[in-house]
C-alpha cells in the first residue's frame, strides 16, 4: 500500500501537522484482550447495584419496566444497529419504514396529526418544543411549571440561553394559566412530576385564550389510559420514549418523542420520514420536508439537530407492535393499581400522608417523619429503593419522597416498603404528628 | 418490485416491499406479554382517554417477521464496506455492546444514590481522563448526546465566558469556514449569534487572508473542523488560531473528523479552547440508523468552568459523586448523565485497543485513504489534490459532462454491492464524492471498492444512460423525494 501512495511510512503522509505535536504520547494503557477487557468491565459493573437486585420505588421519569424479549432480539440486529442516518433510500427502507410506523404509533398514542422521527431525549425534545413555540409565535417568554421534571426544567434554561428567551417558572398548573399573557408558550406535564393527573384542557384552553400555544410534556405507557395530549387541545406533545421496552442504562440512551398538529409541522425540528414510491410504483420511504434542517438551511434550519435515536425509535415501534392495544393498557392499569396499593398501605403508617394535591397515576409523594433521605438510605440497607426524595429539587419539601410503581412491581415488594417504612420510624422514636392537612386525593382514604 | 416478502399475505394500499404493521393487524391478535388489566377507578372518568387507542394487534411471531424482514432491506456495516465520508462507519466490535448490557450498567436507574452507582460513576470519571490523554484537553463533560448538541453547548459556553468579562453585548459573530458542516452555523445561530462564512483558499485551507480581514472585537470565536471536510489538514492551523486569539475570540474544534488524529496530533497540543468528539464515530459505539450517538465537550483550564453540570469528582478516600457545584456552569443541556450505554461502549473500546491499537487506528485510517485516492486519481476529479487524511473528495464534475452526477455515480456503486459516499458535501466541491474508508477495512476490500468505481467511470464515458437508471438490485429504484415533500403522508391512517 505504501508503494502505491508512493511514500516510505506514514510520516510522509503528516508533513501538514505541526512537528512538536506529532505523534504524542496518550497515557492511555496497554490493550486488553475481549476476554480481560469483559472481566475489568464486569468488576467495575459489579460495583453498582442494579435496580433488579431488591424492592424497587424510584420513578421520577424513568421507569423499570417489563421489556418483551423479542424487543432487544430485534431492535439491535446489526442491519439496524450498524447503519447511518438513511441517506440513501433505496439500501435504507428497513429503517425508514420502521420509523415511519415508530412516527405513526407515536401521533396515535399521544393524539397527534404528526410526529417527527425522534429527538435525542424527553427533556431535549421539551426544551426544542418551547424554541418551536417562539419562532410560531414571534414571543420571547416562556411559561414552565414547577411539576415538569426538574432536569428539563433545568435543560429549558440552559437552552434559552442561546436565543436569550425569557423563562418563567411558576408553582403549578393553576398559577400556569394565571400568567398565559404574552407567553409564547405554557408548558406542562401529565402526570405531573408528582404523579398527579393534570387538567391539559385547562393549560390549552388558557394558551390559546392568550395567543400562545400549549406545549405538554406525558409519559407514552399513561396516555393508554388518559386523555392524550392531542385530543386535549395541547399543540406540541413531546416526552421520553424510555418506558417503551428500553432498559434504564443510567440515565441513557433513550428517544425524544414530539408530535404536534399539522399546522405546525413546517416549525418542526428534527428528522421526518414520508411515505412515497420509486420509479416502479412500490411504495417507500424518504426523509422529508428537508428544507426545514441545517444540512440545506445551516443557519436559518428550525434546528441544528441532525441525527435521531433511530435505534430506540425502533425499539419503542417494536414495543408497541408487541404489545397492542389491550398490552398498553394493562401495563398503565397495573401500575396504577399498584401505586393505589401502595400508598394506601403508607399513608395508614402513623405519621405519614400522600400529599399529592389531586387524583395520581403510576406515582405519588408521601410525606414521612423522617428526612426522606435518610429513610431512602436507611432502607437500602434492606435492599430496598424507596424513591426519589423530592428535597434535591425542591428544598421545602425534604422530608417527602416520591415513590414510583410499575407492572412489574409485587405486592410482596410494597408489604416489604411499608414493613421497612415502620421499623425505621419505630427505629427513630415516636413519630410525629402530620403537618399538613389531610391529602385532597380520594384515592387515598383520609 | 413488489412483494419482496410474499409470505406475511397481507394486502397492502399499493405495491409494497413488506406490509406496514398496520396492515399485517387484525383484531383480537396478539397480546400475552403482561397479565391482563382492566383501568382501575382510581383513574377518574373525565381524565380518562376516549377516543380509540389504534395500535395495531398483531401475533408475536408477525412482529418478528416483520421487522426481520425490514432488517433485511438495510446495507449496513455488519453487511458491507460503508465509506460514508465524514461519518467515520467503522466497525463495531460486538464485546462493546455486549459489555453496555451487563446488569450492573443497564439495569441501573439515573436517580439512584451515588453509593449504588460507584461503578457508573467510576466509568464516566475514567473515560473522562482518558479522553482528555487523547485529545490533550484537561476537562471534560459527557453529557451531549451527539456531535450537534456538543457544538450548541460549546457555543453556550463561549457566551457565558464573553459575559464573564462583560463582551456579551459587544460579541456577536461566529466565524465559520465556507467547508464546514451545517450544524456549525446552526448551532451559532441557536446561540443567538451571526455567522460570517470565510472562504477556502487554493490547497483547501481556511482563507487566512480573508479570515484576518473579518475578524474585530466583535467576534465570539471560530468554529473549525480539523482535518476538515476535505479530509485536508488545516497547513496554517496555528497561525488560525492565533489570528482567532489576537482579537480576543475563542478557538472551537469540531471533532468530527478525530479518527485521523487518534495518537497522531492532540488538539490540545495546537491551541484549540473547546472541542468535541462524536464517540459513535471514532470510539466505535454503533451509529444506529441515525443515532443514538454521543458528543463529549472538552475544554482547556480557560474554558473548564463553564461545562455543563453535573460533573463526577473523586473525593480523598477514593468514592466517586455528582456535583452540580460549578457556579459558572451553563447549566445542564441533557436530562441525567447523557448517553450513558454509548459512554460505555467507548470505554471499552479504548480500553480494548489501548495506546498503541488507538495510534495503530489513526495511520491505518490515514494510509487506507491515502491508498484508496492512488487508485481513484486516475479515474476522477481531485477536488484539492495533497496528501489526505482519513478521507478525501472526488469531483465527478466531469463524469456530469459526460451523462452522469455524483448522484448517478453513487446510485451506481449501490448496484456493485457497496454503500455510496457522501454526495454533495462539502458544498464548495462540485459534483462531490466524499469518501472515508476507515481503518477497519482490508485491502482487498478497497482494491475492490476501487475496482468498482473505475468501472462505473468507464462506463460513464460509453453509456451513461445506464449509469443514470440505477439502482437495479436494490430493493427499491429511485425514489420519487419531490412528490413526498409536495404531498406529505407522515403517518398511517385507517382507510389510507
Amino acid at each position: 500500500m505504501l508503494a502505491a501512495v508512493g511514500i516510505r511510512s506514514v510520516d510522509d503522509l503528516l508533513v501538514a501537522i505541526p512537528e512538536r505535536a506529532r505523534r504524542p504520547r496518550l497515557g492511555v494503557p496497554a490493550g486488553l484482550s475481549e476476554l480481560e477487557l469483559h472481566q475489568e468491565l464486569s468488576r467495575i459493573a459489579s460495583q453498582d447495584r442494579p435496580a433488579g437486585s431488591g424492592p424497587f420505588f424510584l420513578g421520577a421519569g424513568v421507569y423499570r419496566r417489563y421489556i418483551p424479549a423479542a424487543v432487544p432480539v430485534l431492535a439491535t440486529r446489526g442491519e439496524f444497529l450498524t447503519a447511518y442516518t438513511p441517506y440513501q433510500p433505496e439500501v435504507s427502507q428497513g429503517t425508514l419504514q420502521a420509523i415511519w410506523e415508530y412516527q405513526s404509533l407515536v401521533a396515535e398514542l399521544l393524539g397527534f396529526d404528526v410526529s417527527n422521527a425522534s429527538m435525542y431525549d424527553g427533556s431535549t425534545a421539551l426544551a426544542e418544543a418551547a424554541l418551536l413555540a417562539v419562532r410560531a409565535t414571534g414571543r420571547h417568554r416562556v411559561v414552565v411549571a414547577h411539576d415538569v421534571h426538574p432536569h428539563a426544567r433545568a435543560v429549558l434554561r440552559a437552552y434559552a440561553h442561546g436565543p436569550d428567551l425569557e423563562i418563567v417558572e411558576v408553582a403549578d398548573t393553576v398559577a400556569l394559566t394565571e400568567n398565559a399573557t404574552g407567553a409564547a408558550c405554557l408548558i406542562t406535564q401529565n402526570p405531573s412530576f408528582f404523579g398527579t393527573i393534570v387538567d391539559l384542557r385547562a393549560v390549552a384552553e388558557a394558551a390559546h385564550a392568550a395567543g400562545a400555544l400549549a406545549v405538554a410534556s406525558v409519559e407514552p405507557v399513561s396516555c393508554a389510559l388518559l386523555e392524550p395530549p392531542g385530543a386535549c387541545g395541547i399543540d406540541v406533545g413531546v416526552g421520553d420514549g424510555q418506558p417503551l421496552g428500553i432498559p434504564m442504562t443510567f440515565g441513557g440512551p433513550y428517544v425524544g418523542m414530539m408530535a404536534a398538529t399539522s399546522a405546525l409541522v413546517r416549525q418542526m425540528p428534527g428528522r421526518i420520514v414520508g411515505a412515497t414510491s420509486d420509479e416502479d410504483g412500490t411504495r417507500g420511504f424518504v426523509n422529508t420536508l428537508q428544507t426545514r434542517e441545517q444540512h440545506i438551511r445551516r443557519e436559518k434550519a428550525t434546528s441544528n439537530i441532525c441525527t435521531n435515536e433511530a435505534v430506540y425509535a425502533i425499539h419503542a415501534a417494536i414495543y408497541l407492535a408487541l404489545m397492542g392495544p389491550r398490552g398498553l393498557a394493562s401495563v398503565a392499569a397495573r401500575s396504577v393499581e399498584q401505586a393505589h396499593r401502595a400508598a394506601e398501605r403508607l399513608a395508614a403508617l402513623p405519621g405519614c400522608a400522600v400529599t399529592n394535591d389531586g387524583p395520581f397515576f403510576f406515582e405519588f409523594t408521601l410525606r414521612t417523619p423522617l428526612g426522606a433521605t435518610a429513610l431512602r438510605d436507611a432502607l437500602l440497607r434492606d435492599s430496598i429503593t424507596a424513591g426519589y426524595p423530592l428535597g434535591h429539587d425542591f428544598p421545602d419539601r425534604a422530608d417527602e419522597i416520591l415513590v414510583c410503581c410499575t407492572e412489574l412491581t409485587t405486592d410482596d415488594d410494597i408489604a416489604r416498603l411499608a414493613t421497612s417504612i415502620a421499623s425505621e420510624m419505630s427505629r427513630a422514636g415516636a413519630p410525629a404528628p402530620a403537618r399538613r392537612p389531610a391529602p385532597r386525593s380520594k384515592a387515598v382514604p383520609a | 418490485m413488489t412483494r419482496r416478502f410474499p409470505e406475511s399475505g397481507a394486502a397492502t394500499a399499493e405495491p409494497a416491499l413488506e406490509p406496514l404493521l398496520f396492515e399485517l393487524a387484525r383484531e383480537g391478535r396478539g397480546n400475552g406479554h403482561v397479565p391482563s388489566a382492566e383501568t382501575p377507578a382510581a383513574v377518574p372518568e373525565r381524565f380518562r382517554r376516549k377516543a380509540t387507542l389504534r395500535l395495531p394487534e398483531l401475533a408475536e411471531q408477525q412482529v418478528v417477521r416483520h421487522f426481520m424482514h425490514l432488517a433485511q432491506l438495510n446495507y449496513a456495516v455488519d453487511t458491507g464496506f460503508y465509506p460514508l465520508g465524514s461519518c467515520t462507519m467503522k466497525y463495531n466490535p460486538k464485546i462493546n455492546d455486549r459489555i453496555a448490557s451487563l446488569p450492573g450498567f443497564a439495569d441501573l436507574h439515573p436517580l439512584q444514590p451515588d453509593a449504588d452507582a460507584q461503578g457508573a460513576l467510576r466509568l464516566i470519571w475514567e473515560l473522562e481522563r482518558l479522553l482528555a490523554g487523547i485529545t490533550g484537553m484537561p476537562e471534560v463533560s459527557l453529557q451531549p448526546a451527539a456531535g450537534a448538541h456538543a457544538e450548541f453547548t460549546a457555543i453556550l459556553m463561549f457566551k457565558a465566558y464573553h459575559a464573564s468579562r462583560g463582551e456579551a453585548a459587544k460579541r456577536r459573530r461566529v466565524i465559520v469556514p465556507d467547508s464546514a458542516h451545517g450544524t456549525n452555523p446552526s448551532s451559532a445561530a441557536m446561540c443567538g449569534f451571526d455567522v460570517t462564512t470565510v472562504p477556502s483558499d487554493a490547497r483547501g485551507n481556511v482563507d487566512l487572508a480573508a479570515l484576518e480581514a473579518t475578524l474585530g472585537d466583535d467576534v465570539v470565536g471560530m468554529m473549525l473542523t480539523n482535518p476538515n471536510t476535505l479530509g485536508l489538514f488545516e497547513e496554517r492551523l496555528e497561525e488560525v488560531i492565533a489570528a482567532v486569539h489576537r482579537v480576543g475570540g475563542l478557538m472551537y474544534g469540531d471533532g468530527a473528523n478525530m479518527n485521523a488524529l487518534l495518537g497522531i496530533a492532540r488538539p490540545g497540543d495546537l491551541g484549540f479552547d473547546v472541542i468535541h468528539l462524536n464517540l459513535h464515530k471514532t470510539f466505535s459505539t454503533p451509529h444506529g440508523a441515525g443515532g443514538p450517538g454521543a458528543g463529549p465537550v472538552l475544554a482547556n483550564e480557560k474554558l473548564a468552568p463553564f461545562l455543563p453540570v453535573p460533573r463526577v469528582v473523586r473525593d480523598a478516600g477514593g468514592a466517586f459523586h455528582l456535583t452540580e457545584d460549578r457556579p459558572r456552569s451553563v447549566g445542564r443541556v441533557r436530562a441525567f448523565h447523557g448517553n450513558y450505554g454509548v459512554l460505555v461502549r467507548a470505554y471499552s473500546y479504548i480500553r480494548n485497543l489501548g495506546e498503541d491499537g488507538l495510534r495503530a487506528c489513526g495511520e491505518d485510517a490515514i494510509l487506507a485513504a491515502n491508498y484508496l485516492l492512488a487508485l481513484l486519481r486516475p479515474a476522477f476529479d481531485v477536488a484539492y489534490d495533497r496528501p489526505c487524511m482519513h478521507e478525501f473528495v472526488l469531483s465527478a464534475a466531469a463524469q456530469k459532462k459526460a451523462g452522469a452526477s455524483a448522484l448517478d455515480v453513487s446510485k451506481a456503486l449501490i448496484d456493485e454491492g457497496f454503500h455510496p459516499p457522501t454526495v454533495y458535501f462539502p458544498l464548495i466541491v462540485s459534483e462531490a464524492l466524499m469518501i472515508e474508508p476507515t481503518e477497519t477495512e482490508p485491502k482487498e476490500t478497497l482494491d475492490a471498492f476501487a475496482a468498482a468505481l473505475r468501472r462505473i467511470a468507464e462506463r460513464v464515458k460509453t453509456d451513461p444512460a445506464s449509469v443514470h437508471d440505477t439502482p437495479r438490485t436494490a430493493p427499491l429504484r429511485r425514489l420519487d423525494e419531490v412528490g413526498a415533500a409536495r404531498r406529505p403522508r407522515l403517518r398511517w391512517r385507517a382507510g389510507s
